[in-house]
């Protein structure tokens, strides 16, 4: 399991840690106390992809080229 | 679809048979979306508004049906002898048993040099093998980064953004601008894409873009230079230049053809954020339910243990000794009840033999017995007397004096 700070993962590494713990859950092979560990960081991995999803903003860059004008709207 | 429609027949219907086969043109892709070059004859124009031509050129010849709806849009007239490019789909026409192109768009041919360009470089680059198929690659399901190639202040980069935005905002669009008409363009273009390859790291798809124009306005697209540049990017393309209709030279040499910039878009976002919302939702949901699961599992394994330890426990122990003991204490009374009713009754029987023998009891019936007064031993035998004996004679309610008269 990924020990990086949840605020730092991608919401693919996310998600990805997610299905894991899901899966893991659903074999039903930890112990309570895992188990519920598993849980807890799988709530917090769950809202970190929900918060990307929701403040997902389409950023936009531009390579140096000709001069155009700046960003339309 | 069964080989025969009908299980008990070895034989097809002809309506069946034609279905089948227009199901499978239907179902071909290469069938759905296609131009065919060709020759216009046998052109007719019924009064229903739909027209109907033949597509031939020196080999073979097409049956082609164009809807009132599309002639209407259809510019300039069509005439028999002329050469043109049909835009349509394949399909048969079930109750005249011919299959046909059903178009929805004619461009006449032989307009100028222009055209004859076009399908000379086709032919070119085709035989290059810069159009195969095997050279297409498969695009990612969710691009982190998505360069786009067209004119900063084009209709085209607004509806890309905007779908964009709508479909899939956790990318980040790298705009390379470059001008998409005039004689600056294909330098340009070809700048703008080699631009995005030299990025470190590069993006996972490029979309090259310009809104809808005149094949003049589109030209930039068709140039050797551009379209090279398109089939040796190191990043997959999907191509996105002028309408449905339009078809240029790049979007034979890209990875994917979108119809409109908006639809390169979407192409490039296969995944929506709707759909990770969903997935996201669906994933924690299944946490939920396996923890859930997990913990009644374990709740019930806690009953079941709780029972067996109330099962085992001294207290019930101490109970089960508590009854086995009042269990014998019944059985014991239980038999002494009975062997006291035993004894009663042998006791009873025993009395009755007594009063039986109640000697009173014969003297009341008649009987009498002798003793010797001697010895007072009751006469029982003749022997015991002799004549001249004086014996006392005992009856019921007394005793009286008696002689032997007579005896040995």
């Amino acid at each position: 399991m990924s020990e990086k700070p949840i605020e730092e993962l991608t919401y693919e590494e996310a998600f990805a840690e997610l299905e894991m713990i899901v899966n893991a859950l659903e074999a039903e092979q930890h112990s309570l106390e895992e188990a519920m560990a598993l849980f807890e960081r799988g709530q917090a991995l769950s809202k970190r992809c929900a918060d990307l999803l929701d403040q997902a903003e389409l950023k936009v860059r531009r390579l140096s080229g000709e001069a155009f004008s700046a960003e339309e709207e | 679809m069964p080989l025969f429609a009908d299980p008990l027949s070895l034989y097809w219907t002809v309506t069946d048979l034609t279905r089948y086969l227009r199901r499978l043109l239907e179902d071909d892709e290469a069938l759905r979306d296609l131009w065919v070059e060709g020759e216009v004859s046998n052109l007719s124009r019924p009064s229903s508004g739909h027209l109907y031509f033949t597509l031939k050129d020196a080999g073979a010849a097409l049956r082609c049906v164009m809807w009132r709806r599309d002639v209407a849009r259809l510019r300039p007239n069509l005439h028999d002898g002329m050469a043109v490019v049909v835009h349509g789909y394949i399909s048969i026409y079930e109750s005249g048993g011919q299959y046909q192109l059903y178009a929805d768009f004619v461009r006449p041919l032989g307009e100028g040099a222009l055209y004859q360009e076009f399908l000379r470089l086709k032919a070119l680059l085709e035989a290059e093998g810069l159009f195969d198929a095997e050279r297409k690659r498969s695009l990612p399901s969710l691009p982190k980064r998505i360069g786009v190639v067209t004119s900063p202040t084009g209709a085209a980069l607004r509806d890309i953004l905007n779908t964009l935005r709508r479909r899939f905002p956790l990318a980040e669009v790298i705009l390379s601008p470059s001008p998409v008409q005039g004689d600056e363009a294909p330098p340009a273009l070809v700048e703008a894409l080699a631009r995005l390859n030299a990025l470190e790291p590069p993006p996972d798809v490029i979309l090259l873009a310009r809104g809808g124009g005149s094949i003049e306005d589109l030209w930039a697209f068709n140039d050797e230079r551009v379209v090279r540049a398109v089939a040796s990017s190191a990043v997959p393309v999907i191509t996105g230049v002028g309408h449905e209709t339009d078809f240029t030279l790049v979007d034979f040499a890209a990875d994917l053809r979108a119809p409109t910039p908006t639809a390169a878009a979407e192409l490039a976002t296969p995944v929506t954020l709707a759909d990770l919302a969903l997935a996201l939702q669906n994933l924690t949901a299944r946490a939920e339910t396996a923890v859930q699961r997990s913990l009644s599992r374990r709740r019930e394994g806690l009953i079941a243990l709780n029972d067996r330890m109330e099962r085992a426990s001294p207290l019930r122990r101490l109970q089960v000794e508590r009854q086995r003991l009042d269990e014998l204490a019944r059985r014991g009374l239980a038999a002494m009840g009975h062997r006291l009713e035993l004894y009663e009754t042998r006791l009873e029987g025993m009395r009755e033999r007594l009063i039986s023998l109640d000697p009173m009891s014969v003297l009341k019936r008649g009987f009498s017995v002798l003793t010797r007064p001697s010895d007072g031993r009751v006469v029982s035998r003749v022997e015991q007397v002799s004549a001249g004996d004086v014996l006392r004679a005992r009856v019921s309610d007394g005793t009286f004096a008696v002689r032997v008269t007579d005896g040995e």
